[in-house]
């Protein structure tokens, strides 16, 4: 995981949930994560998908994520190029999908606020920072085990690192 | 230390004193998937290990688009089948059980006192019985699958008590839209939610379901019942294996108490595109539909079938009606009880236990322009296959009553 991300925000209003993000009708279809981005927020902004780029922040307002456990709504939106997403707060299932994913979900109800949409942010991981054009908001750090996940790039990859290094240690007791 | 339920449920688990707000990785009793066993088993692969770590803690069971109505998802049951086959897995429910909150629950999994997660964020469901159950999502399932434990944060618990007399035309469903119209879709968001109160307590466990069921709408971790004489007796044939029942303590802390009076609640429904958009009946008396859906992991249960025979005995329906019994131990009760030859004669289509249309995959998919009204959990906006559809919710009472009359009304005129 990168330590620092900018790029221009895309803002969203409150309760953005799961099947606008990432339909019902594809989540039982076989698909690679580029081609779930392709389907992005399809259902809330279909014109999302077209314009955004690489490196871009997505910002939206409370309950982001809401409805279904389907990991595609987190893995879509990762995909699609947006590194980061802040909100007031979001749904428990999808700040662990995010996490899970190795995509930050930063909550922060006043940056929010403050940001538009189309600015240009800052975002300073490792001390915790939000960087706007007039202003600065400072977010808590994850707990251990949530920032090794982000740091790993993912759930997956955390286990398999893990399953490696205890791996490793049975060869070397041998 | 006095301590609540889920507090209680990982100190146990995690051998250590556990209080809300801390993180910790312990072994999950079950973890259940559905469908979407088969992208998890390709995630599973990629992590690298051979062999499912506890084979026996793994319940799969086929809900979401069955029988396969694509190619793609019968190439998705397949691979399921083959791998459930390989790992040796033998609490596999193939197309001809039902959907995977009831199977699981009549098959004898959900059990006091067990931690049970699953892919699905309808696993909230098992708190009727007294489990601590919550959805997560499919690369978590995998990591489970590959070494049997997986992180937790402990949630803190808001209390909300059901106090008054039940009208008989009020159902569970009816007190849950009401109580989400209240605290909205995030009002528990990160919580666990427990459901106390004497209506609570009278209540039969498929409406204990539809409670905890519907936490996952108020954004709640899980839902839990305090297991009771009621719940023993459900289990009693049922249980797969030993469990140890574990309770809140009387002066256990919780995040806060909401009490509601629900003896002069009318019949509720949710307007889209959101849960929380509540609306007492009235409100909408005379609203036309174009599709009544009475099934669902919500309402697809026995007492909800009998609701509907109440007031579709004898009468015909106005509108498209689908019926789903939530498993085919239900329909096959529902055939008995003669539920099913009622609806028939009615003119309802009576369809295969499943997800089915709730979701949008199959058999009920709407045009735009269209209004669904159904006892399932979700009204979001393209939930049922198509964006410019409308979907409100609501009781099997309510519901059956818009079916005869093709459009929104008081049930109490039926009943």
């Amino acid at each position: 995981m990168m330590n620092k991300f900018s790029g221009k925000v895309w803002k969203y209003g409150d309760n953005v949930n799961t099947d606008v993000i990432f339909p019902g009708k594809y989540t039982y279809q076989k698909m690679e994560p580029e081609e779930m981005a392709k389907h992005a927020l399809e259902d809330l902004d279909p014109g999302f998908v077209s314009k955004v780029k690489e490196g871009d922040i997505l910002v939206a307002g409370k309950n982001f994520g809401m409805g279904s456990s389907r990991e595609q709504a987190a893995i879509a939106i990762k995909y699609s190029g947006i590194k980061v997403i802040i909100a007031k707060s979001f749904a428990r299932i999808y700040f662990r999908n995010a996490i899970n994913a190795g995509m930050p979900a930063i909550k922060s109800p006043e940056a929010v606020d403050a940001i538009e949409n189309g600015d240009e942010i800052t975002i300073d991981m490792k001390n915790g920072k939000i960087i706007t054009k007039n202003n600065e908001f400072t977010f808590p750090a994850y707990p251990k085990t949530v920032m090794e996940i982000l740091e790993s790039n993912g759930l997956i990859n955390f286990i398999k690192n893990k399953i490696k290094k205890q791996e490793d240690l049975c060869q070397k007791k041998q | 230390m006095s301590k609540t339920f889920v507090e209680k449920i990982f100190t146990k688990k995690a051998k250590k004193d556990i209080c809300a707000g801390e993180i910790v990785s312990v072994e999950p009793d079950f973890v259940m998937s559905h469908d979407n066993a088969a992208a998890i088993s390709r995630t599973f692969k990629k992590i690298g290990v051979k062999n499912v770590k506890y084979p026996e803690r793994v319940v799969i069971i086929l809900d979401h688009e069955i029988p396969a109505p694509k190619e793609s998802s019968a190439t998705n049951h397949k691979e399921i089948r083959e791998f459930v086959k390989e790992q040796g897995i033998s609490n596999f429910f193939d197309i001809n059980n039902g959907i995977c909150h009831q199977v699981f629950t009549e098959q004898g999994f959900a059990l006091p006192g067990k931690l049970i997660v699953g892919s699905d964020s309808h696993t909230t469901t098992y708190g009727a019985l007294g489990a601590m159950s919550a959805g997560i999502g499919r690369s978590e399932v995998a990591s489970i699958w590959a070494t049997g434990e997986l992180w937790f944060q402990i949630p803190e618990t808001i209390k909300i008590i059901l106090n008054g007399k039940m009208p008989e035309y009020i159902t569970a469903k009816d007190i849950a839209l009401y109580i989400i119209g209240q605290i909205r879709s995030d009002g528990a968001d990160y919580k666990a939610v427990e459901f106390v109160g004497d209506i609570v307590s009278h209540i039969s466990i498929a409406e204990r379901m539809v409670l905890c069921n519907m936490a996952a709408e108020m954004g709640a971790k899980n839902g839990y019942v305090q297991p009771d004489h009621t719940t023993f007796d459900y289990i009693k044939e049922r249980a797969r294996t030993e469990y140890e029942t574990l309770y809140s303590d009387k002066d256990a802390k919780y995040y806060k108490t909401i009490e509601f009076d629900i003896s002069k609640i009318s019949p509720s429904i949710a307007k889209p595109h959101t849960v929380d958009n509540y609306a007492p009946i009235e409100e909408l008396e005379g609203k036309t539909i174009d599709q009544a859906l009475i099934g669902t992991c919500t309402n697809g249960r026995l007492i909800d079938l009998e609701m509907a025979a109440k007031i579709l005995k004898g009468r015909k329906v106005k509108i498209r009606t689908l019926i789903i019994p939530a498993s085919w131990n239900i329909y096959r009760e529902a055939i008995k009880k003669g539920f099913i030859e009622i609806f028939i004669d009615a003119g309802a289509l009576v369809l295969n236990p499943g997800c089915g249309p709730c979701l949008g995959a199959h058999m009920g998919v709407m045009a735009p322009g269209e209004k669904t009204f159904s006892t399932a959990n979700r009204n979001f906006k393209g939930r049922m296959g198509c964006r410019e559809a409308e979907i409100y919710l609501g009781s099997p009472l309510s519901v059956a009553a818009c079916a005869i009359a093709g459009k929104i009304t008081d049930p109490r005129r039926f009943l």
